[in-house]
């Protein structure tokens, strides 16, 4: 098994070198090249190319990557010129921020869903189970944006139970002092999230309970109850774990559109609001960031997959 | 294993004249799918189809979106160009069925409207990330060894980068026209179909009927264009219809952003977006319309893309 892992690490680190090319090359393909994603529209033939010279960048492409990929290495990410600051310093303060939106909702849904996907395996095709199908469709194909706008009507405007915007505020601690605040995005991403791991979990168990060792304990007197806790739980949360890891990138995606929602001041709001006036260094900056997590997130759900589940061989 | 659909003309030819020859060719292809003849198969899979009440309501409520979006603007007429701000924000009722919104629109022509680009984006969208994931799946798989490993690296970076982060970068470098958003977002959906096909070529490679091709001297582009792609037909129809409702969600969630198809151009998105402006005012008839839309036309397509998977499997069950 460590061979394997030797392995897929490895390809993790393949991987993002090449994402990071793929950036690289993105930055390039900007029309006008940087100096003009920089300048502005406005700016002279002349500004355009004192400005290519200094920041290098008419030397051969190679030799910019290499330069490029030796400040990556060394955690410089660029400079905003639009935002004035260093895109180190941007990512740091508001990653923290997203993560912890991604994390309280992940929590929210996988203590919501486990348990419905368990009833509904073991109720299936009865009417509780069609229902909460149908629920798991709706919100499946609901956009999360417009599943926000909805809880803000409802539970903002109509019933003025909780704040129809996110916390306000710089300091990650205030940002969760704020509960009132946070529990309308929280729900959103929860309640899209949800539909997935329900849906995952009830196909997971009812494969489980077709197995032979839930007839063995059947016969030998254990309880549908304890079966269920004992037995085949743990067997049927080996791929919900996997499940966590490959969905970090549809998690960070919701997150962008929730905090764009909400104004929650994270790092797909700043991902957003850079888009709109084309601030590059920051847009490649974020893009890079996402991926290593998310391949670090990948290669993350392999290793627990592998120490989870002893009966798969890697070779 | 194999989800091998039956396919229309194959299944003609076969029930025809070649169908009682296909006897003495014991071990071959049309030998092996004698126990379960292929056109009753085929009728079978319709059948499975036509049987599940949650395809007939997706396809209905698709075709009735396609004929609302498309013919219904010839019943309906409105001024979708010019604004006409004396009739702004009125609500529902005798003149405007949907009430108009900020700027004069009226609402169900614009539902229309909107409605056209969000599902010409959402379906060309789909059908080029299809076919451009089918052959890159297919060449991978059937070439195999380096080729393949390469092939499937280049997947796996363009996958590590979360979607909606690629497309906005993409829009926010490209200026959005409909156009540029068909390829920007099949560029980022193209990558499921690549890997779905290429898991299927892999098993397919090694069947008779290829094999019994490249012996006869048939080459690559042969074994990938008429052996694999039309016996891995099932995956990828499947798969192409839940990339329509993805497609649909992709283009709505940038138009909401406001990176979407540039104005005057609507689509549900961007009606979506102009209405949270007002969802304090109460204005539910610029958010509720456009935003139901969205989930039947998506609902639609999965319960489609759902009842096509049961209607492939046929032969899976039968077993």
């Amino acid at each position: 098994m460590s061979g394997y892992l030797v392995r897929r690490f490895l390809q993790s680190i393949v991987v993002i070198i090449l994402v990071s090319l793929v950036t690289f090359a993105l930055l390039h393909l900007l029309p006008g090249g940087p100096a003009r994603a920089i300048l502005g529209p406005r700016a002279t033939a002349v500004q355009l190319q004192r400005f290519t010279a200094q920041n290098g960048y008419d030397r051969p492409l190679f030799v910019q990557f290499g330069l490029w990929f030796n400040q990556l290495l060394h955690g410089n990410l660029g400079y905003s010129y639009h935002l004035n600051e260093n895109v180190n310093t941007l990512i740091v303060d508001r990653l923290p921020k997203t993560l912890v939106l991604m994390g309280l909702s992940i929590g929210v849904a996988l203590i919501i869903a486990v348990p419905l996907g368990i009833y509904q395996a073991r109720k299936r095709n009865t009417v509780g189970d069609y229902i909460l199908t149908g629920f798991s469709f709706v919100f499946y194909a609901m956009p999360s944006f417009l599943l926000g706008l909805l809880l803000i009507i409802v539970f903002s405007f109509e019933l003025p139970w909780f704040s129809p915007e996110a916390p306000q505020s710089d300091s990650l601690s205030e940002i969760l002092a704020n509960v009132n605040a946070l529990v309308l995005p929280v729900t959103t991403l929860a309640l899209i999230t949800i539909a997935a791991f329900s849906r995952y979990t009830r196909s997971s168990v009812m494969e489980n309970l077709t197995q032979d060792y839930v007839r063995t304990a059947a016969a030998n007197g254990a309880t549908d109850g304890r079966i269920i806790r004992v037995h085949v739980l743990r067997n049927a949360l080996i791929p919900v774990v996997t499940l966590l890891g490959l969905s970090l990138p549809a998690l960070f995606a919701g997150a962008l559109i929730v905090e764009s929602v909400f104004n929650y001041p994270g790092m797909g709001f700043l991902f957003w609001q850079e888009a709109i006036v084309r601030d590059y260094p920051v847009l490649l900056g974020v893009t890079l960031v996402v991926a290593v997590a998310t391949v670090v997130g990948s290669l993350l759900a392999d290793i627990a997959y592998a120490v989870l589940d002893p009966r798969v061989k890697y070779t | 294993m194999s989800l091998t659909p039956p396919f229309p003309e194959h299944a003609g030819a076969l029930s025809g004249p070649i169908g009682p020859v296909a006897g003495p060719l014991e071990g071959t292809a049309a030998a092996a799918q004698q126990d379960t003849p292929p056109r009753s198969l085929w009728r079978l899979g319709m059948q499975v189809f036509l049987a599940n009440r949650l395809a007939i309501i997706g396809l209905v409520v698709v075709v009735l979106f396609l004929l609302f979006c498309f013919v219904g603007p010839l019943v309906h007429h409105t001024e979708q160009i010019r604004t006409d701000l004396a009739q702004a924000n009125q609500p529902p009722g005798a003149g405007h069925l949907l009430g108009t919104d900020d700027v004069g629109y009226d609402e169900l022509g614009r539902l229309m409207v909107g409605g056209q680009s969000s599902l010409e984006i959402g379906i060309a969208a789909a059908v080029m990330a299809t076919i451009i994931g089918t052959l890159w799946g297919a060449i991978a798989g059937y070439l195999g060894g380096a080729v393949d490993a390469l092939m499937m690296r280049v997947v796996d970076t363009l996958l590590a980068i979360p979607g909606l982060f690629l497309l906005l970068l993409l829009v926010a470098i490209f200026t959005p026209s409909v156009g540029l958003l068909i390829v920007v977002i099949a560029f980022g959906a193209w990558l499921g179909p690549a890997r779905l096909v290429r898991g299927e070529t892999l098993s397919l490679r090694t069947r008779e009927y290829v094999q019994a091709a490249r012996m006869m001297g048939g080459g690559n582009r042969r074994a990938i264009l008429r052996h694999i792609t039309p016996n891995a037909i099932g995956t990828i129809v499947v798969n192409a219809t839940f990339q329509v409702a993805d497609a649909i969600l992709t283009v709505a969630a940038l138009s909401f952003l406001g990176l979407g198809v540039p104005p005057p151009h609507a689509d549900w998105g961007n009606m979506l977006s102009d209405g949270t402006a007002f969802t304090q005012n109460g204005y539910w008839w610029m958010i509720l319309p456009p935003g139901l839309a969205i989930v039947l036309i998506v609902v639609a397509f999965n319960f489609l893309g759902d009842a096509l998977r049961d209607a492939f499997e046929v032969r899976l069950r039968r077993r």
